[in-house]
């Protein structure tokens, strides 16, 4: 077990450098100098001049990336072009509420998401399967932004329309009390929501087809110790890795969701940057997902090892 | 079966948008704007007075570009690299999959996002940022199916007799990896056309003129709570097409995988 970890450890070296090579690179696809780039357009001679010296821009590529490497792992990011504030401090600003929005979707997509998935595998077939997994197949269709406009008219709109209400129950937009969360949580959980259920459905029908499960009812176990004491124990080993990996990839959903809602998160900060062309923002934010995700997926890695031993063995 | 007529339906549609749509889809008509659905708008008219219908139709035709073209993309580049790694094995598999690694490092479309940010908006760098994109999907897929197949007897026997590298994986080792390709690409192109969706809802996509789902309902957001119909008809237009496909690729798999059938 300690040699699997310690070889998934060392696996992570080589992909943090190839990302930040990457992010550092991106900035060369930019038309035209990329001191102007990160100086604004707006900037001086003088300091587009500065920013280039400071970059090390008129240097060969390679010692670029190592100033930039070196500057990364200080934790510089450079400076944002529209707050002049260090791009650490803004992303660090706003973390928590994407994590808080993240963590609450995760949850509220692995509830309903499993509950739908033990459904459908308990019942193949039935109508409870062919309901739970429409409604699966939508959740994976549907654009998020569009899920989200959705329910800003329900609730914003519609809603208060048709029961003379004053104002919507949950806020369309903006952050500050629980009620401002649900709509970016029910928008931005509907895509993870969707996987868990299939994935779970999967496994458990899979689960159910063991030779432990046939004895556990052959020796007269009622049927819900069956499913959700030793099916469902192993059938969410999977989902767990899963949902580890949803983690992820809500934190980059929330770009989207964040812009619909105007909720304030680093994928908001990222939008924001980008029409404003505000490129160190840009390549910080995204720098900062990247290796977030990563780690995130170490994590889930070493989690799954440690759950299913046959992983370090293989 | 319902995932290919909805499929068959969008490319109808894209096909044939220039007879299909009822009025000029670039005609704005500002006596209109915002105006909701009505017998001569069927789907109502946008915030220039565009009528909604033509413009959803020709979106179809944009959204089988930015389906299709992405998706040739990580097939051109993607499943020559699976195809490397997996039958090569070592060094080059190493190298491969770790490049691989690296553009996974970059959660759902946050990869497309940078590429499109740094590339500028525009049609041609949208599709290239969706494609890049994708190139991993193709890869990781055709590698694991080609370490398999290259178990299989009948590639041992070609090889003994010694047939060349090259015309081996052409010829023996493509032709068995094609089927879960197939699977893949139809929700790939799902796949592409919700990121390309996305970029364009973000700014990142085609120049606001032309009719691009995304960008439709990104123009149309400003209108949310006056004009209903500006948002909801793109985003169905979206969901219904992405829906296809992957009804499409789920029927493709259990067709192709009888395994699955039982599950």
């Amino acid at each position: 077990m300690t040699a699997y970890v310690i070889r998934r450890i060392f696996m992570v070296f080589p992909v943090l450098l190839g990302a930040s090579f990457l992010v550092f690179i991106s900035l060369r696809l930019v038309p035209g100098d990329p001191a102007m780039a990160i100086a604004g357009e707006l900037a001086t001679p003088a300091l587009i001049a500065q920013v280039r010296q400071d970059m090390g821009l008129d240097k060969p590529l390679a010692t670029q990336y190592v100033i930039y490497l070196g500057k990364v792992l200080r934790g510089d990011l450079g400076r944002s072009i529209k707050s002049h504030l260090p791009v650490t401090q803004e992303i660090l600003a706003r973390l928590p509420n994407t994590i808080l929005l993240a963590c609450t979707s995760l949850a509220l997509a692995a509830l309903i998401g499993i509950l739908l998935g033990i459904a459908a595998a308990v019942r193949p077939y039935s109508w409870i399967d062919g309901g739970s997994m429409t409604l699966a197949l939508s959740g994976v269709s549907m654009p998020v932004f569009w899920l989200g406009l959705m329910l800003m008219i329900l609730f914003a709109v519609l809603l208060p329309r048709w029961f003379g209400l004053e104002r919507s129950i949950f806020p369309p937009t903006g952050s500050g009390t629980w009620k401002h969360l649900v709509l970016p949580t029910v928008t931005l959980a509907a895509n993870s929501m969707a996987i868990l259920a299939r994935m779970t459905r999967t496994t458990m029908l899979e689960v159910l087809r063991q030779d432990y499960v046939r004895t556990g009812r052959a020796k007269g176990l009622a049927e819900r110790t069956v499913i959700w004491r030793h099916a469902l124990r192993n059938a969410l080993i999977p989902v767990v890795t899963i949902m580890g990996l949803q983690f992820g990839i809500l934190l980059s959903g929330a770009v989207l969701t964040e812009t619909v809602f105007a909720w304030p998160g680093i994928g908001r900060l990222l939008v924001d940057a980008i029409s404003y062309r505000d490129y160190p923002v840009v390549q910080g934010v995204i720098l900062f997902i990247a290796v977030g995700f990563t780690f995130v997926n170490l994590v889930v890695d070493i989690f799954y090892a440690y759950l299913d031993p046959r992983i370090h063995y293989a | 079966m319902v995932g290919l007529v909805i499929v068959g339906i969008f490319i109808a549609v894209g096909i044939l948008a220039p007879w299909l749509a009822p009025y000029d889809h670039d005609a704005a008509d500002f006596a209109k704007a915002r105006q909701g659905p009505s017998a001569a708008h069927w789907l109502g008219n946008d915030e220039i007075g565009r009528d909604m219908l033509s413009r959803l139709i020709f979106g179809a035709r944009l959204s089988l570009l930015v389906g299709l073209i992405p998706v040739s993309i990580g097939l051109a580049v993607g499943v020559p690299m699976g195809l490397l790694a997996g039958y090569f094995g070592g060094r080059l598999d190493m190298v491969i999959m770790r490049l691989i690694d690296i553009m996974l490092a970059f959660p759902g479309i946050l990869l497309a996002i940078m590429l499109a940010a740094f590339l500028g908006p525009g049609l041609t760098n949208l599709m290239i940022a969706v494609g890049i994109t994708s190139i991993p999907v193709y890869t990781r897929l055709v590698r694991g199916s080609t370490l398999s197949v290259k178990q299989e007897q009948y590639v041992e026997a070609a090889r003994a007799v010694g047939v060349a590298h090259f015309r081996l994986i052409r010829l023996y080792i493509f032709p068995n990896v094609l089927a879960p390709i197939v699977v893949q690409s139809s929700l790939q192109i799902a796949s592409a056309i919700l990121s390309a969706a996305a970029l364009g809802f973000l700014g990142l996509g085609v120049p606001p003129n032309l009719a691009e789902w995304g960008t439709m309902l990104q123009k149309g957001r400003t209108y949310i709570f006056s004009a209903i119909h500006i948002v909801t008809f793109p985003g169905l237009a979206i969901a219904l097409t992405v829906l296809g496909f992957n009804l499409l690729g789920d029927g493709l798999r259990d067709a192709l995988d009888p395994r699955l059938r039982v599950a």
